[in-house]
């Protein structure tokens, strides 16, 4: 056996035995932990390993989305350490360009082609521009986000931070952490930031 | 710069004119949903179905009249609402299309791979046409199949079956699988449908923990989906909702999907079935 297959069974090995060993395991969980290995296969860049949860996905999972107040805290402290800006400085893109992203809800599906960059998927869940009427509500509208807020570098730096890891604001949220699971790269981030904050973008007219 | 202001200003005197628009689309959408009631195409899928369910087929070349769907063999009448539920020759817990699965297997002599080949009819929209389950304008016996047999539980209580051990765990192990987040994008079937009233774009969204969302829910699938041109089943609605969540894929009639409608199938009950449905 090759050293890295070694390392992967171990892995696995560590990964297993915290599931079967954790406490709160009911029968129905263990059933579902069972599901999870027999039911689903991977297809193109939806490799099974997807399945496998971090432990701010394992935590909201456990309770349901709505963590006791000291999981909650320990989740926004966990990914509040994990936050990462661009080393530039520079914040705030092309809100035209962020406007692209915004629209496109395409990225990591197995029918997605994976050579091609994702979109934030941002209008399936919110308002932005008004001028897009076909908008979801899952998360709040942000029409006029930085003309209520103004465009300064602590906004720029919360609405970065926020896209770029939502755990870290608000534990649990329904939003994907688009820059820490590597969805959208530090640059489309920028655009989703001018897009949010720019004076002459649409969202803020 | 000047162009800009001026745009400006215009947005700005227009800003009262959206939000009824935003209401006039939804209303159109409301509006386009009650024309599509008048013509159901779901009724050729369920004629070809009733045809396929006594038409000998498979090596043994045997019609499916003898197949058990819970109400004893052969009873398709109310065998639908009562699904999920556990049979006890198999010991598993089974929705209509595992079950299906299991009498092409013993009734006609199928393999399982066979009688799991090709579950999904489809245009190929939006799976790809190099998919498994699906090609241009490929039918599936599954599907017809489907579409039949839950058209003869139409107006009846959806009312599945939680008297044995097995049932309520596969209710149980389903809500655990509903709030299971994972993947790159943190989904869980609870992102989509966990809140009253949301909406993704202008698509309105079940809560499934309301009954009533639920009993809609549930209640019309089976249906014919007017935006892709097909007739789709509830196995199909889990796989697709799975794909969007960015899962790997869910394997169809799988322990995992049967699990999950059992926990749907459970939260709308005493709805009525309205189904196979006509949508968007």
């Amino acid at each position: 056996m090759q050293p890295k297959t070694i390392l992967v069974l171990a892995l696995c090995g560590i990964w297993v035995a915290g599931c079967a060993t954790r406490p709160s395991d009911s029968e129905a969980e263990r059933a579902a932990a069972r599901m999870l290995k027999t039911s689903f296969k991977s297809r193109g860049q939806a490799t099974i390993d997807r399945l496998n949860q971090d432990e701010v996905q394992a935590l909201c999972s456990k309770y349901k989305g709505e963590p006791p107040e000291d999981v909650r805290q320990k989740i926004e402290k966990s990914q509040q350490a994990a936050l990462r800006y661009p080393v530039s400085g520079k914040m705030m893109g092309d809100w035209r360009e962020g406007q692209r992203i915004a629209q496109s809800g395409a990225g990591r599906q197995f029918t997605d082609d994976p050579a091609r960059p994702a979109g934030g998927s941002c209008y399936n869940c919110h308002q932005l521009a008004p001028q897009e009427l076909s908008f979801g509500t899952i998360g709040p509208s942000l029409y006029q986000f930085g003309k209520l807020r103004g465009s300064s570098e602590a906004i720029q730096k919360y609405a970065y931070g926020k896209i770029y890891n939502s755990e870290a604001f608000s534990a649990c949220s329904n939003m994907p952490r688009l820059g820490h699971n590597g969805v959208l790269t530090e640059e489309q981030i920028t655009h989703l930031v001018a897009l949010l904050l720019d004076p002459d973008s649409p969202v803020n007219k | 710069m000047r162009i800009h202001r001026v745009l400006a200003g215009v947005l700005t005197a227009m800003l009262p004119c959206f939000a009824p628009a935003q209401q006039d689309t939804l209303k159109e959408i409301e509006r386009y949903r009650q024309l599509l009631q008048d013509g159901n195409p779901a009724e050729l899928y369920e004629a070809r179905g009733e045809e396929l369910w006594k038409r000998g087929r498979g090596p043994k070349n045997a019609s499916l009249e003898r197949c058990d769907l819970g109400l004893g063999p052969g009873v398709v009448k109310g065998a639908y609402v009562r699904l999920p539920r556990y049979f006890a020759d198999t010991d598993r817990v089974q929705d209509l299309e595992s079950r299906l699965v299991t009498c092409m297997v013993t009734l006609q002599g199928f393999t399982t791979e066979e009688a799991k080949r090709n579950p999904f009819s489809g245009t190929g929209v939006p799976m790809l046409t190099t998919d498994p389950f699906s090609g241009v304008g490929q039918r599936s016996v599954m599907t017809d199949l489907v579409a039949w047999i839950a058209s003869e539980s139409r107006g009846m209580k959806i009312a599945p079956s939680m008297s044995h051990p097995k049932e309520r765990l596969a209710y149980q192990a389903g809500e655990n699988l509903f709030y299971y987040r994972a993947g790159p994008y943190d989904f869980g079937c609870v992102t989509c449908h966990g809140e009253e009233g949301k909406r993704i774009r202008l698509q309105n969204l079940p809560r499934m923990a309301n009954a009533k969302d639920a009993q809609r829910a549930f209640g019309t699938w089976p249906g014919y989906r007017v935006s892709e041109g097909e007739l789709r089943s509830m196995q199909w609605r889990m796989w697709e909702c799975v794909r969007q969540m960015r899962f790997p894929e869910l394997e169809f009639a799988s322990d995992a999907s049967i699990a999950l409608i059992t926990y749907l199938a459970k939260k709308a009950e005493g709805g009525t079935l309205d189904a196979p449905a006509i949508k968007r």
